[in-house]
């Protein structure tokens, strides 16, 4: 079998040293290791973005990385967004205009538009369509997560 | 009446869990000592099985144990029907072929589970799996509808001598006849295929026994709850007391989440029990798209028999249905069919047929929609094709054939899945049709829009389509509902969650009986311990049965609030009011007592219940409907295709639904919308793609194309009418599976109406390439 | 879906991952931004020995202009930093609109320029733009040391090129434009960021007459590996880009310089009709992106 590897890694703000298996997949690291199961997989293949992460402030596929290749560099997960009693106005505008359903693929929309909507003051439809097009979700028919994304904006970018 | 609670688009109150993470799915359980499961499926689609050794794999370290279907004993039966045979349905036939859980002796699709390895995690178990040799004899496959009804060459199951699943044959009045006398006759071959649910989380199981109390806990994401429960402790002798099956959050379900019967459900707890470990299952999402049920194809041939002023007299539909290498979901898909293709239009002679076939590929089980999409396809594509011949307008012809206002109830002459006939409760499809063509600009768009877009060379087509959809069907449904020392209230119901905020909408049913806040009312759905009388979440029931169960356990719980009540403040019950969780009386608000103090008063520890009366307040209801409510709607879409690519863009899209009682509208809009996303696929993206050999060509979402938000059109512009449903207090019907029922047809009527009908397009999906084919004939 | 075991190695520098490749042979596989390795490794369908890592050699990672005129890329800098670029922005006009088409943001992020070049995915946009826009690849090896290798002699077949195993891509050349030169990326994909079903990435150079100088016509996935069009380019040598001589060069490539397959997607004769109605609307293209960029 494959040797462990000593990983340190901050997640969320806060420093975490592990042993893990080379193939040990990010996401899997993430959920069963470390215990934060707010980051979800649907594919490992890298298609549907339920596992999206911020790595280093990147929108990154976790199951699309070993763990291992985390050491040293910062990852935020949904549980880093914001907490039930001070959401994060992405979430404040998911709620207020209905774009979750199941929830399932819900982190991974939030986390792939967190630099967006940090970056874009006044997206356009079409933008906010091409943003999220690496995000499959198979409850909502995107217009109230497109709707929701044009409310944070203007919640984050008010007046612009 | 004003209502304070029903009818608002409340926010939801789940979602603050999950939009933070902290909401628990199935995967995110973790139990001490648990194992986990992998299973190695058959890549053969149909081949005797000569022998497995297991060997090797059982030599990796973190191996706990390997079974094949000889170590289950007597364990291994082949799984009980899931949906009753259609014996209500004179001269039916049928064979019951339910669910092995794991293949013995032969495999009979791609796919099929062979072998369950348990290790320490799932990777050595997939490490494990991998070191297995199986012997298999390849036998000839079959996977073409007609040639598996005809041929009798190839037997998927040889004992009962033919690959006819079920043969059932429905008449309402004499079609022979209404064609003899009709003006025009058409007749068209449909080919109809849809696809897999894609749920964003994939199924999973996790079955805990413990031996030191003799109990088996099972955290999973079905659909069917209480069903599942009840099978797992016949599978194991037990009492149903003995099992609690506890749903987490579900990541969408869309049916085949309603199986209880495939390998995880039936094996996974019996090796819990050997082992005494809790073992955990997730599915992946190859395996998803291999051996968890969807829905494929159907083959139609149709004729409508019209007068010449395009009355329909007459419709005849004999179609076979595929459903895979076994049915253990009995007839339910091809009963919605027949149940749906009159749709909201005036048949009076109908004749339908379905030959069912057993093929050497997954098993068929209802995925959104449920057979009701196949039925709308071929009745608005014949439409489309009369209206074409007799060059009428496509929204004319329908509007000569819709059922009025005053009609209902409509008895169709046709049993449905539910196995009564099927009868149109109420609704207004006039109505519907004139606001779906009014947001549409119909007129305005054929008149003026598109012959300037046609004279630029713009392929821009419109399309226009009804639809009917079943609801809300029986057995039953029930709820609990309890106002708690605290003031708050509980309320539980057998049926689980997926996604369509049951846990606001209920809330806002409790909340308009009971003048507590939603976000005060705690709902609980799918929890076995909490509730066990159910059928399960399917057909969209759920508002409309378990919705009813809750309103009616409301209504007796306000009863002995009042009754208490008025005892307590020494005042009739006619003068008193509930408001803001206090019971008062009207006129002297410091009359009044909380309902917390209420309940506490209801329940002493000491002195004396009068007889006859229950402690608490609380009370059970159950509901289960004469037959099912059904809704119906418009869709009307424009779309441009590029003629030289055969790509196609969607620039507008309506939508005009009739759901009765809409108690959360916000709620409903969603559904609708995400139902839009799979029709869409359905009609243009999805397909599970067997070859002859019974391969699965694209069991990945990399091949296997789940629309996006690039792929959906600009914008959903929905449109609601109102008729509510005679069938219960509310006046409610369902609405999960609207948006996927109609699209299709929608769809491929504008595209035809884009390239000027130099097509026809007769089978679903479509695509550019298939387009471009079309065009070339 | 999880991935077989491997042994795990990380370099922080070019010489230790040139050592240890020299020392895997056969067994080593370069890990770049694993965006399509790793799915291949969860399906279990690519099964490497070993790994090495290169998202830790830093000395990997840039974007520079090369003295000659263009640019020199360094094998792990993410796609989305070329994306981004504002410079190679304005001038690539074909690139851009292949990143645009690329998969999704996700996977730009991580994935690596270099490693899309090496993976030679059949389904990859950026073989068929290195060979219309003639890029230039540096092959190093702790034996040889470095060869420079044309991106028209770099592939070799779906997902094999000219690297051996114990050498890996280091650098990419992407040579300026020069005047009067266009670009232009056209593809067919059922839905957006998935796989296409064709695709066409056109250079073009005009004279000083704005007739064809050069047409350099790369073709995807109607082959086992991006092909030019080498007819076409002749037939366009010298020619005026007209509606007619554009006409004829695409059907010249779809009727005799491809061979399209058919998939459950889309037919060998769909593959070939698009072909050629891609092959003119680049061509097209690019003809408008020569002239607007004048000299």
């Amino acid at each position: 079998m494959s040797d462990e590897f000593k990983v340190s890694m901050k997640v969320n703000g806060k420093i975490y040293e592990c042993s893990v298996e080379p193939r040990m997949l990010l996401s899997d690291f993430i959920r069963h290791e470390l215990g934060l199961t707010g980051t979800h997989v649907g594919c490992e293949h890298g298609v549907c973005g339920t596992c999206t992460i911020l790595f280093d402030g990147m929108p990154t596929r976790s199951c699309l990385m070993f763990a291992v290749q985390a050491n040293g560099h910062e990852i935020t997960t949904i549980e880093g967004l914001g907490t039930m009693d001070d959401l994060h106005p992405l979430q404040k505008a998911f709620q207020e205009k209905h774009a979750v359903q199941c929830g399932y693929c819900t982190p991974g929309f939030l986390m792939t538009l967190v630099p967006f909507v940090e970056k874009n003051t006044s997206p356009s439809d079409e933008e906010i369509r091409e943003a999220i097009g690496g995000n499959l979700c198979r409850c909502t028919g995107y217009e109230n997560i497109v709707e929701a994304v044009k409310l944070a904006s203007e919640m984050m970018h008010p007046g612009k | 009446m004003e209502r304070k609670y029903i009818g608002k688009p409340i926010k939801r109150i789940e979602d603050p869990r999950l939009l933070t993470g902290q909401a628990l799915f199935t995967d995110d359980v973790h139990l001490h000592g648990m194992l986990h499961a992998a299973f190695l499926r058959s890549d053969y689609a149909h081949a005797r099985i000569k022998s497995i050794d297991i060997s090797e794999a059982l030599k990796l370290p973190g191996v706990v144990a390997i079974y094949t279907a000889e170590d289950f004993g007597d364990y291994w039966h082949v799984g009980p029907l899931q949906v009753p045979p259609p014996i209500a349905i004179p001269g039916a036939k049928f064979h019951a072929k339910g669910l092995p859980p794991i293949a013995k002796d032969k495999v009979r699709f791609s796919g099929e589970p062979l072998v369950v390895v348990v290790a320490i995690n799932r990777y050595i178990a997939e490490d494990a799996a991998g070191e297995i040799i199986v012997d298999m004899e390849p036998l000839d496959v079959v996977t073409d509808l007609e040639k598996a009804w005809e041929d009798t060459s190839v037997l998927v199951h040889e004992d009962i001598g033919t690959n006819m699943a079920a043969l059932v044959k429905q008449e309402k009045g004499n079609f022979a006849d209404a064609a003899a006398q009709a003006d025009v006759v058409i007749k068209r071959k449909f080919y109809v295929d849809r696809g897999a649910s894609g749920a964003m989380e994939n199924r999973g199981l996790i079955a805990s026994w413990d031996n030191r109390t003799q109990n088996m806990t099972i955290w999973t994401n079905n659909q069917a709850p209480i069903p599942l429960r009840n099978t797992c402790a016949a599978n194991l002798g037990l009492s149903d007391s003995q099992v609690h099956v506890i749903t987490a959050f579900t990541g969408g379900g869309f049916g085949p989440k309603i199986m209880t019967s495939q390998a995880d459900d039936v094996l996974l707890p019996w090796i819990s029990m050997k082992l005494c470990k809790p073992v955990k299952w997730i599915e992946d999402r190859r395996e998803n798209f291999l051996a968890t049920t969807s829905e494929r194809d159907q083959i139609h041939y149709c004729e409508i028999a019209l007068t010449k002023e395009g009355k329909i007299l007459g419709f005849s539909d004999i179609f076979y249905h595929n459903t895979g290498a076994y049915d253990p979901y009995g007839m339910t898909i091809p009963l919605n069919t027949m149940t749906h293709t009159m749709g909201s239009y005036f048949v009076p002679n109908f004749y339908t047929e379905v030959r069912m076939v057993f093929t050497n590929t997954m098993v068929v089980s209802p995925v959104r929609g449920a057979g009701r999409m196949y039925g709308n396809y071929v009745m608005e594509r014949m439409i489309d094709a009369a209206a074409r011949e007799m060059k009428i307008d496509l929204v004319e012809l329908r509007r000569r054939n819709l059922i009025q206002p005053d009609a209902f109830p409509f008895r169709t002459g046709i049993t449905g899945q539910d196995f009564v006939e099927n009868v149109l409760d109420s609704g207004n499809y006039p109505e519907t049709v004139r606001k779906a063509a009014e947001m549409i600009g119909y007129e305005k768009f054929v008149k003026e829009e598109q012959p300037k877009l046609r004279a630029q060379g713009k392929k821009v087509g419109i399309g226009f389509v009804t639809f009917v959809e079943g609801t809300g069907v029986g057995p039953y449904e029930g709820a609990k509902v309890t106002v708690e020392n605290s003031g708050k209230v509980n309320v539980a119901t057998g049926i689980s969650t997926q996604g369509q905020g049951h846990y606001t909408s209920f809330a806002q049913i409790v909340s308009e009986q009971l003048s507590v806040e939603p976000k005060d009312v705690r709902v609980t759905t799918g929890d076995t311990d909490q509730f066990d009388w159910g059928a399960g979440t399917f057909a969209s029931r759920g508002m409309t049965v378990a919705g009813t169960a809750i309103h009616l356990a409301a209504v007796a719980v306000r009863k002995k609030i009042l009754k208490l009540a008025s005892k307590v403040l020494e005042t009739p019950e006619d003068e008193l009011e509930i408001e803001g969780g206090v019971v008062r009386v009207a006129d002297l608000p410091g009359k009044s007592i909380s309902l917390g103090n209420l309940a506490s008063r209801s329940n002493p520890t000491r002195g004396v219940v009068e007889p006859g009366v229950e402690p608490g307040l609380e009370a059970t209801a159950y509901y289960g409907p004469p037959y099912g409510a059904t809704g119906q709607g418009a869709v009307a879409m424009i779309l441009e295709v590029d003629p030289e690519t055969f790509e196609v863009k969607i620039q507008r899209f309506v939508l005009v639904h009739d759901a009765g009682t809409v108690i959360n509208p916000m709620i409903v809009e969603g559904q609708i919308m995400g139902g839009v996303q799979m029709g869409i696929g359905n009609a243009f993206y999805e397909e599970l793609a067997y070859d002859e050999y019974g391969q699965l060509q694209n069991a990945s979402l990399m091949d296997y194309l789940i629309p996006a938000a690039t792929e959906m059109p600009p914008k959903m512009e929905l449109g609601h009418v109102v008729s509510p449903s005679p069938l219960n207090p509310l006046g409610l019907k369902g609405v999960g599976e609207a948006g996927a029922i109609p699209t299709p047809a929608c769809f491929h009527q504008a595209i035809e109406n884009a390239l000027e009908n130099k097509i026809e397009i007769t089978s679903s999906p479509m695509s550019p390439s298939r387009l471009f084919a079309l065009t070339r004939k | 879906m999880k991935p077989a075991p491997f042994a795990y190695f990380a370099p922080t520098n070019v010489q230790e991952a040139l050592d240890r490749l020299n020392q895997l042979g056969y067994d080593g596989k370069v890990l770049a931004g694993g965006q399509s390795l790793i799915p291949a490794m969860n399906f279990r369908m690519a099964r490497p020995a070993a790994l090495v890592d290169l998202n830790g050699v830093s000395e990997l990672f840039y974007i520079k202009p090369a003295p000659q005129g263009g640019y020199l890329i360094g094998t792990m800098t993410r796609d989305v930093t070329v994306e981004n670029h504002p410079e190679i922005k304005n001038k690539f006009n074909a690139l851009n609109q292949a990143f645009y088409t690329w998969a999704h943001p996700q996977i730009r992020n991580r994935g690596t320029f270099g490693g899309a070049l090496a993976h030679a995915d059949p389904a990859g946009q950026l073989p068929g733009v290195a060979k219309a826009l003639e890029f230039r690849m540096k092959i190093s090896s702790k034996a040889t040391g470095e060869r420079w290798v044309d991106a028209k002699d770099f592939f070799a077949g779906p997902f094999t090129t000219v690297i051996d195993p114990s050498e890996m891509l280091t650098e990419v050349y992407m040579p300026d434009l020069g005047p009067h030169t266009g670009t232009s990326y056209q593809q067919v994909a059922r839905t957006h960021g998935s796989q296409f079903q064709v695709a066409v990435v056109v250079k073009v150079v005009l004279d000083s007459g704005n007739r064809c100088q050069k047409a350099n016509i790369a073709m995807l996935a109607v082959g086992e590996q991006p092909l030019l069009a080498e007819q076409a380019s002749k037939l366009l040598a010298g020619q005026p880009l007209n509606d007619q001589n554009i006409d004829a060069a695409a059907h010249l490539v779809a009727t005799k310089e491809i061979d399209p397959g058919t998939d459950i997607h889309a037919t060998e004769q769909y593959r070939r009709h698009v072909a050629e109605v891609l092959v003119r609307r680049a061509l097209k293209e690019a003809l408008a992106d020569a002239m607007q960029r004048g000299g």
